[in-house]
Parts: C-alpha cells; structure tokens; sequence
C-alpha cells in the first residue's frame, strides 16, 4: 500500500468498527427456497403493474410485473413454479407493499438468458438501446436506495456528464456483498462500467474503493494497467465514504449543490453491485432477478455472503447461515448505520437488499438518554455540515420553516449523529420526523 | 428466539463507545495531575477543601433534583464531581468549610439546577460559585497559605505573582523589580507559585488537557485560541513598555489562565458548538482577560472573561457556523469548461 494518505470527503465522518466478519467468505448461490414472496415496490418511484393471475406458470427471469410511467421498474420471476395469492405483505421498510407469492417448482429459466459464466466483452448495443435494455432487465441502485438505473443513465437536457463513478467503497460496518463481488467479478464488473461510459458518452471512469479492501483495490489495479479511461482510488475508511455526495467530493473534490443530483455536476454515480447487474443485463440479457446478500452479526455461526434470489423470505436466508442464534434482540435488513430493522421473519430479499445483520439482545436496545451537554460532536460528525443538536430542536417544537432555513432537508440520514452522540439523543429520528412534516405541510 | 421480541427501532443501530459518564471520568482522570500537585503544594489542606467541595456539590445535586424538581436523581453522570472539583480548583486551600457549602449552594443551586441541571446553564456553574465567593469573602478567597513550594521565599509571596505585580505597579515600582522577586518562568510552569488549589501547575494542567485531546474529549480549538490571544496581546504591551507590562509568558503561567484555557472554558455547556465558534470563544476569553489583568482593579481577570463570553454563546451559536456541504460550488475548471 502506498505511504501518502487516502483521499477522503473533507467535512464531518465517523469511524465505526468496520467488523467485516465474512469479508474472505466466497459468495455461494443460496438453495432454492419452497416459496418466494415478489414486491412489485422494490425501488423508489411508482409501483410496478402486475401482469400475472393466481396460478400462471411463470420461469425465471420472466417478466410479472410492468414500470409504471418512467420512474418505475420491471419486475422478473425469481424462481419458476406457479403464482400464487398476491396480496399485500410487509416488506423491509415495515409498510405493507402488494406482493407476488410464487411457489418453487424447478429451476427454468426463460430461453434467450445466457446463464454461463462466459465473459462477454464486446459490446454490440447502441447507447439508447443499452438502456432501454436496462430498463427491461429491472435494473435498480443496489446499494440499498434501489433508484432504476436508467433514470440515472437519461441525463436531462443541458446537462454534460464527464466522469463516471463507480460506488465500490460500502462504508457500511459488517457488509461485504460489493467487496465480494469485487473480488469474484472484477473482469464482468469492468465490462459493465464500458456498457456505462458507452451509454453515458463519457471517457473517465473512476472506481471508488475504501482501503480496507486491499484485495479489491490490488485486482483491479492489476486489471486497469491498459484501460486508460478507467482507474481505481483507494480511500480511507471513514462512514460515509459510500454516500454519493461524499464520494463524489473525496474523488472529484465537487459538491453538488443543496437540492441538486450529481449530474448537476458532471458525475453519474454507480454501486458495483448495480454495475454488475447492468453487465448481466446487457451483456447477457439476464434480469435482476438475484443478488448478493451478506448474511452478518457477532454471533451468527456462518458469516456469509449468498447469492440469492429476489423474494426469498430473510428466514430462508438465515437457516443458510447456520440458522438464527439464541442471543438474537434485533434483525436489521442492510447495515447497522442506514438499515431498517425487520419485524416479522418473513420480510423477503428485495433488490436493495445487501445484507441482513443479526443484532443480540444486549446490543439490540438504545441506552440511556441525558441532556444534551454542548459537546459539538453531531455538528463535528455531520458529512454535510449541518447541525443536527438544533434540526432535533426545531423539529421538536414543530418550527419546520426554521428547520428548512437550517437546511434540514440536506440531511442524507446517514445517522453520524445519532452514533456519535454521548447523551443518546435520537437525533436522526426527530431529523427525519422534521422531514417527513416539512412534505406534508408543502403537500397542504 | 419467537418473533415477536425483536427490537423494533430506526436507524442507527450502533453507537460509539463515548457517553456523558465516559466523558465526565475521562475528565475527572484528566484533573488527577493537578489535583496531587495541589496536595504536594498544600498539603492536607487541599484534600479537605476538594473532597468538602466534591460531597456538597453532589449533595446539593442530589437533594435539589430529587425534592424541588421531583426528578430522579441526576449524579449518576459526575457532572457535579467535576463542578465540585473545579469549585475546588478556583479557591484558596485554608478556605473554611462553610464558605465551600455556601459555594457549593450557589455553584449547583443557582449556575446549574435553577436553569434545569446538566446542559441547560448559561454559565459554568463553578465559576458562578466562585465569583459569588470571591464577592461575598473577598478576605477569605484571597489570602492565600504559603505553599510548600514557595516556603523558601518571603511572606510576602503568598499572595499570587498577579497580585505582587499589581499591587507593585500601583506602588510604582518597575516590573524588573517585581520580576525579582518571584520565583522563574520554570518554577512557574511546574507551579512553584501560590494561588488557588488547582491553578499552580501549567505542567500538571497541560498533562490533563494531553488526556483529554488524546481521548477526544475536548478539541484544541478553545485552550489554543484562548491561550494565543492572551500571549499576542500581552507581548503587544510588553514590547510597547517592558517597565510597565509583564512579559507574554508571565501572564501565560500565572494566576487562573491555564486552568480556566483547559478545564473551565472547555466546559461543553457553556462554550460554543462550533469549532470556528470556539475560536471565537477563545479570543474573547483572552482578550477580556487581558483587558481585566492589565486596566482592571482586580489582578486577574479569567473568570469574569469566561463568565462574560459564557453570556455570548447563545449568539455565537447563531453565527459561527461550519462549512456547509454544497455551499460552494467547486472551482472545477474542467467543469467550468463543461458547462460551456
């Protein structure tokens, strides 16, 4: 590793243990579960159409499910078998979401998807035709905010993007999905970052890694010596390199403005996870019907990362990991900064689902709450230079128009504050109670 | 394991190892150097007026949270320990045990509980105290014991080097004069000096702010700030007139300033939240305690300074803010050319 220090963003962070227990755990396919429960809302935008009835024989890959309007996703069979009640089931984020039951029967797969591990690397599509191909093929941000990836690629008019990034940093403590799948994949991973540049028309991509994956950072290098428009930056670990803002800052040293996207300046950003996934998409016609899950916690017997089907029920998962342990308080659906805790075992695998992290009990509840002491530190961990003690204030008392002078709606939910906080003030959750009344008052 | 005992609570779902307890005995350890100095220097004296000073600040903590404000007691998280022992600090060591209860009262009574306890009070509470005391028995909270240290000099040193200059200034004599009577700048940094128990020791001080910086307990931004603009604007007036100011370094060793920089203007409640409102903070500080030391009736001044810019954090919380993420835009030039 090289003696000068990693880049990094400049403003606030945090340094949780990274505890990547399954971080040299290969990725092995999960077997088939009995039944798969399919939300048709996996992504952020309009809920997809359901296309199939109660006990149509469907494969995988099979499309049973229509994007509703642009902002939207398909949705694919995970599994082949019959469908089975569609009915609204809840899903990782605790709401119930209308949802496709399919019950296992084989494993067929629809005819035109190339399902060997060849590597195809010409890339034969037209930019349009690559994402409209993403489009079709489900394709979503799989680093756990699950926006359709060719939203992303369809830069408005008047926008000029140069530099692709590409996310390959999971600043999250315990997940290892993306780092495996750096690892495994790192010559499909490329093709897919060429599928971008070709679609968005850019000649710089950058591949973001954080250094404690020296492994991923190594092959890569190793791999890049003759692509000139392509490189790989390690950067230092701190939460949350990974944010898309903070990302683009420590590599490009932008900022996009408050209330912009990044191609405002310049840049669009991938996870590897959805890089891949467009690559099977386009280079092999394969829809996001699987992805890799890390399955984590400090007493889970196996630390693994799986390779599971989309819809797969969290308990499924969990007997592969060597089954849910005693001590277990708290299961949290992504990691421990951003993820949602599941309340009911049967919550399925989603699209933006990149680990399930089993908390025991002595970990599982908050501790004490004091005053708040001034201490400064929420201010000093914020990575977009907010106040999070006073945004906790001013949505307490309910003063939203002061919270949004305050710039409360910049905050990216990271939780920084809240874990740095000595007194154990639940920060974030007033910040994004304030947010929420912020909408419905604009909604009235 | 059944399901229906999952915690259920939004994210984070971590926490860092650093809470209020953890901090308040991280800065209660950080005051152990100063503290055994003051022992070595005053002997038995010392330890009775801190542990006096510890149990009625405690006491008064508890007594006022659990029956005038009917809350559950809050001692738990050492808050009052360190206001005790920082009332401690601030005091003369032959102070009588019911001026440190009167202290004590006013310390916890009216700086803290009267605004609603830990996090809420404007000023810092052992300040408020001392202040109160240094008004109320001016004779007692300023006759200082000969500390062992000083022994081997005259009677008259056991009033503090700040108050020999003063009272020597006023009489008109120069501060070459002054100087030699008192004991050298190395004497005063290992606290070789008299004053108040906790104040004698820049060393002993310094290794308390090293453990709190290395802890991550408090930032530079305050002592550095506070001490810098002491130094700059004493060696302004000392290179103007070296007869009638003393040197930068004197004022940097003697009397309140290193124990105010490191362990009472750091106070958490009462300074800003900012780093670049600590900056500010710490000026004012050394500004007002320059003003007061030099053009003032009293010899030293950090407490009124602290007490004063205590006043001024509200407003510097206000204005002194972070940088704010997407403020600027970035002066990309290959953006610039982008954008064309």
């Amino acid at each position: 590793m090289s003696l000068h220090k990693h880049k990094t963003f400049s403003i606030g962070g945090v340094h949780p243990d990274d505890n990547k227990l399954s971080a040299h755990t290969p990725i092995t396919p999960l077997e088939l579960p009995k039944m798969v429960i399919i939300p048709i809302t996996q992504h952020i935008g309009a809920p997809a159409k359901i296309i199939v009835q109660r006990g149509d024989a469907v494969k995988a890959g099979q499309i049973i499910a229509t994007h509703e309007g642009f902002v939207s996703s398909n949705i694919h069979s995970s599994v082949s078998g019959k469908v089975g009640i569609i009915e609204e089931v809840m899903d990782s984020t605790g709401f119930k979401h209308t949802a496709i039951s399919i019950r296992v029967k084989g494993d067929e797969w629809v005819e035109n998807i190339d399902r060997t591990d060849t590597l195809i690397e010409e890339i034969v599509l037209a930019p349009k035709e690559i994402v409209a191909r993403i489009m079709e093929s489900g394709v979503v941000g799989m680093g756990g905010a699950a926006f359709p990836s060719h939203v992303k690629l369809s830069v408005p008019e008047g926008k000029h993007v140069n530099h692709l990034i590409i996310n390959g940093v999971e600043c999250e403590p315990f997940l290892t999905a993306d780092h495996r799948l750096m690892v495994e994949k790192p010559k499909e991973i490329i093709v897919g970052i060429k599928v971008l540049m070709k679609a968005l028309a850019v000649d710089k991509a950058i591949i973001g890694i954080e250094d404690n994956k020296a492994d991923a950072i190594e092959i890569f290098e190793n791999l890049l010596v003759n692509e000139p428009g392509i490189s790989v930056e390690a950067l230092e670990v701190q939460y949350p390199q990974g944010g898309e803002k903070q990302l683009i800052q420590a590599l490009l040293n932008r900022e996009v403005p408050s209330g912009g996207l990044p191609s405002d300046v310049g840049v669009i950003v991938h996870n590897v996870g959805t890089t891949y996934a467009i690559y099977q998409a386009v280079q092999k016609n394969k829809p996001l019907i699987e992805r890799v899950v890390t399955v984590t916690g400090k007493s889970v017997k196996q630390p693994s990362n799986f390779l599971v089907r989309i819809g797969t029920p969290v308990i499924d998962v969990l007997i592969g990991a060597g089954g849910v342990p005693e001590d277990t308080g708290k299961i949290v659906s992504g990691g421990p900064m951003m993820g949602k805790a599941i309340a009911d075992l049967n919550v399925p695998v989603a699209k933006g689902t990149s680990g399930i992290l089993l908390i025991p009990k002595e970990d599982s509840m908050r501790e004490e709450v004091y005053n708040c002491v001034h201490c400064g530190k929420c201010i000093e961990a914020c990575p977009m230079g907010l106040e999070p003690y006073r945004l906790l204030l001013l949505a307490k008392k309910g003063n939203h128009s002061r919270a949004k002078e305050e710039h409360i709606v910049d905050c990216i939910e990271c939780g920084s504050c809240s874990f740095v906080c000595p007194s154990n003030r639940p920060i974030l959750d007033y910040i994004r109670l304030g947010k929420t009344q912020l909408r419905k008052q604009k909604k009235q | 394991m059944s399901t229906e005992l999952l915690t259920i609570s939004p994210s984070p779902h971590i926490h860092s190892e650093l809470t209020v307890p953890q901090i308040m005995r991280a800065v209660i350890i950080a005051m152990v150097p100063a503290f055994l100095f003051s022992i070595y220097n005053f002997g038995l004296g010392a330890l009775y007026v801190t542990t006096f000073s510890v149990i009625f600040c405690v006491a008064f903590e508890y007594l006022i949270a659990r029956y005038l404000l009917n809350k559950s007691a809050s001692i738990y998280d050492g808050s009052a320990v360190i206001t005790g022992i920082l009332l401690a600090f601030n005091v003369p060591s032959n102070l009588p045990w019911y001026v440190i209860l009167i202290g004590s009262a006013v310390s916890i009574g009216i700086g803290k509980m009267s605004f609603g306890g830990l996090g809420n009070n404007p000023f810092n509470p052992a300040l408020v105290g001392r202040v109160f005391l240094l008004l109320s028995f001016p004779v007692q909270m300023t006759s200082w014991p000969v500390a062992k240290a000083t022994l081997s000099l005259d009677a008259v040193t056991s009033a503090t080097p700040l108050g020999v200059l003063k009272e020597g200034l006023r009489a008109g004599e120069s501060v070459d004069v002054l100087m030699a009577k008192m004991p050298s700048y190395i004497d005063f940094f290992f606290g070789l000096q008299s004053g108040s128990i906790g104040e004698m020791s820049a060393f002993a001080l310094l290794l308390g702010l090293g453990y709190m910086l290395y802890k991550k307990i408090i930032t530079w931004h305050i002592p550095v700030s506070m001490l810098i603009t002491i130094f700059v604007l004493t060696g302004i007036f000392w290179l103007s007139d070296p007869n009638k100011y003393a040197t930068p370094l004197f004022h940097i060793l003697t009397g309140g300033v290193m124990l105010g920089a490191v362990f009472m203007a750091t106070d958490y409640v009462t300074s800003p939240f900012t780093h670049r409102g600590m900056l500010i903070f710490g000026f004012g500080i050394g500004l007002l305690t320059v003003l007061i030391r030099l053009f003032g009736s009293y010899p030293e001044g950090v407490s009124f300074a602290i007490l004063i810019m205590n006043a001024f954090v509200p407003l510097i919380n206000r204005f002194a803010k972070e940088p704010r993420y997407g403020a600027k835009r970035a002066k990309d030039k290959e953006l610039e050319t982008v954008r064309h």
